[in-house]
């Protein structure tokens, strides 16, 4: 521009874009911002609350002990106080219920997108939608009522069979209700519709072109669907997978109901007891500051957890080749 | 198939029927369902082949796992509404729990106070919530701020805050301190409302801003060419394109709200009695009679429980129902142009904890 064209020389300066707000974009410029940094400031002194409150009990116990103490006692002088026997539930809870449901939830979005008619398509995205917005304590209920005694029988035909695979195994007359497996599979339940409507809207988006070429090829549908739907959908499939792993992490209600909420380190999942972080914070109400600051460190370190899982989820999916559009 | 599968029933009975060992229901139906799958897989590979036995036999499989997920649903609704009409009477939303005791049938006394606490605890944390986070998510999506950034991070990171922790967080900074000097800091319905708002602003926000973002960028450019100001152009184009997809959103918000029990337990804390005032003392909602009566040991309890339980679920079923009927796709006859109408947007909670 400089060099070539010296001829239109006299006013060099870029044009000058004047943004001179009206007073009502003022007013609303400092309406939008003042209410978005007011979250902001909200959301922030809940975690520093969270990090100073915790401080306490940790400052007391010591980080490295809270983390790998199993027990749980403030009756005593000095509180002897840890958490990981309630991490342990926790993600062995999640652990269950995920593997449960990630099969399930995929075909059923499969089922969804690929094998039924539109028709039915759009009362089968509503039902799961539905299944979502059911409150977890319904769940609960349901599982702690129905499917606790439903399940006994289911654990000791597992525990029979396959005894022989270590955490399977089961002491003889030993009570298998309220046990890690039953919670999980009720969370399971729970997360299922999670799953299901991310991997329904990446299997979705799978690009026609491809999948009409895999069947003018001669493949057959389950052929299409193993070398373009499901290699599509891979990341949102894992994405989702996560998801449904940081939901299940940070469910309270239905574990509170379904397990005893006593720590402890078991390798028996299908055998009475565990507890889980958020669980035992809700089953311990009212106690003294200290405890109170003890609960509020334990789930800090779920909250940690929660969100490093909730992260790599969504960087997983927006990764992934379908799940640029999709918003979780 | 149906082959196969009288086949399978037929094989498992014989198998159970002479072993009988007694593994209930579940052993008979795994294997019963495995025994069809095979028995459908050679029948089919006999005559077709394998490649098109595989593909018939994965799509059994791909049916019965989306029967499994209604079966999941239908067994949740069918068994709370059963358990629950055996208890649910109308004089359920007419008294409290005055005079009761475990040996009184589960129809006699009600949960008017739960209801009552629910719908003012809701209602306060609406109030508290909406202005907010309507506010964050047009700041988050029409403003070209610097802190829009931070804002969504916290906003993302906090929307998965499991909602124990935050009936906890109110608890530890105003009812431990101060309940002492003022019943406004005890346990009390208003105290409810400031633990579920923390969970609504996130929830709210995220899903408002998704549907906000679905306004086609067209709209707003449009109108700033024909010199609106920006703040006329949010208020008069990008709201009323986006206003369906909002209400949706605060609906499906609200739905997840009064379902909410976690930190209700810290808040709240559950009473017996009716207690209308929100600012004073323990007060019940549905979710908390429900946790708290199932976990009594005597059956007049649980019965009553349900009760809630099946209240509560119309009340969610309801706000779904009326979430899909606002959301429903309107503008199909009036703006036959496809090309820019904006698709009526579906709020994405139900992907998010």
């Amino acid at each position: 521009m400089d060099a070539e064209t010296p001829v239109a020389s006299p006013p060099r300066r870029p044009r000058v874009v004047v943004d001179e707000p009206a007073r009502v974009d003022r007013v609303f410029d400092a309406v939008t911002f003042w209410s978005g940094f007011s979250v902001l400031v909200l959301l922030s002194i809940v975690g520093l609350f969270l990090l100073t409150s915790s401080g306490d009990s940790l400052g007391q116990t010591g980080l490295w002990t809270f983390l790998t103490r199993v027990e749980w006692r403030t009756d005593v002088q000095p509180a002897r106080i840890g958490v990981l026997g309630l991490l342990v539930g926790t993600v062995v809870v999640a652990v269950i219920a995920v593997v449960l449901a990630v099969p399930v939830g995929v075909l059923a979005a499969l089922f969804i997108t690929d094998y039924s008619s539109a028709r039915l398509r759009r009362v089968l995205i509503g039902l799961v939608d539905l299944l979502a917005a059911i409150p977890s304590l319904l769940f609960g209920v349901w599982g702690f009522v129905l499917l606790s005694n439903q399940m006994v029988p289911v654990s000791r035909w597992i525990s029979d069979h396959f005894g022989w695979i270590p955490f399977l195994a089961t002491e003889p007359n030993r009570d298998l209700t309220g046990s890690m497996f039953i919670a999980g599979v009720v969370v399971g339940i729970m997360v299922l519709p999670i799953i299901t409507s991310v991997a329904r809207e990446v299997f979705s988006q799978a690009p026609p072109g491809e999948k009409e070429a895999a069947l003018a090829l001669g493949s057959t549908r389950w052929g299409m669907i193993r070398t373009v739907v499901l290699p599509y959908g891979k990341g949102g499939i894992v994405g989702g997978t996560m998801l449904a792993l940081g939901r299940a992490l940070g469910e309270t209600i239905a574990v509170a109901l379904l397990l005893p909420q006593v720590p402890l380190v078991s390798k028996n999942i299908l055998e009475y007891g565990g507890a889980t972080v958020s669980g035992f914070i809700a089953t311990h109400s009212g106690g003294d500051p200290f405890t109170v600051s003890g609960l509020m460190a334990a789930g800090l370190v779920l909250f940690i957890i929660t969100l490093g899982t909730n992260m790599m989820a969504s960087v997983v999916v927006s990764r992934s080749r379908s799940g640029v559009g999709v918003e979780l | 198939m149906a082959g196969a599968a009288g086949t399978a029933l037929c094989l498992n009975w014989l198998v159970f029927g002479r072993l009988g060992d007694g593994q209930g229901w579940f052993a008979l139906l795994v294997s019963t369902y495995l025994t069809f799958l095979a028995c459908f897989f050679i029948a089919t590979a006999d005559r077709y082949g394998r490649l098109v036995a595989t593909d018939r036999t994965i799509t059994v499989v791909v049916v019965s796992a989306g029967g499994v997920v209604l079966a999941a649903l239908a067994s949740l609704v069918i068994f709370i509404l059963v358990l629950g009409l055996k208890a649910l009477r109308p004089g359920f939303f007419t008294s409290d729990q005055t005079g009761i005791t475990p040996l009184l049938p589960s129809t006699e006394g009600g949960g008017s106070h739960a209801v009552v606490g629910t719908l003012e605890q809701t209602a306060l944390s609406l109030v508290l919530s909406l202005p907010l986070s309507l506010g964050a998510a047009v700041f988050l999506n029409e403003s070209r701020s610097r802190w829009r950034r931070p804002v969504r991070i916290f906003v993302d990171a906090m929307s998965g805050l499991p909602s124990i922790v935050c009936g906890l967080f109110i608890f530890a900074v105003f009812i431990q301190p101060h309940a002492k000097d003022a019943a406004i800091f005890g346990f009390n319905g208003l105290m409810a409302s400031l633990s579920l708002s923390l969970i609504m602003i996130p929830t709210i926000t995220r899903t408002v801003e998704v549907v906000l973002r679905l306004v086609p960028d067209g709209l707003r450019e449009a109108s700033l060419a024909l010199g609106a100001s920006r703040a006329r152009t949010v208020w008069s184009v990008v709201f009323p394109t986006a206003r369906t997809g909002m209400t949706t959103a605060i609906v499906l918000g609200i739905a997840r709200c009064v379902g909410e029990t976690a930190p209700l337990i810290y808040t709240a804390f559950g009473y017996d009695l009716m207690n209308a005032n929100p600012f004073n003392g323990s007060q019940e909602a549905l979710p908390l009679f429900v946790f708290r009566n199932v976990q009594k040991p005597d059956q007049t309890a649980i019965e009553r429980g349900f009760a809630g339980a099946l209240v509560l679920m119309v009340i969610v079923l309801a706000l779904f129902a009326l979430a899909r009927y606002l959301g429903r796709d309107r503008t199909r006859r009036a703006a036959p142009s496809r090309r820019w109408r904006p698709r009526a947007p579906r709020p994405t909670q139900e992907v998010r904890p």
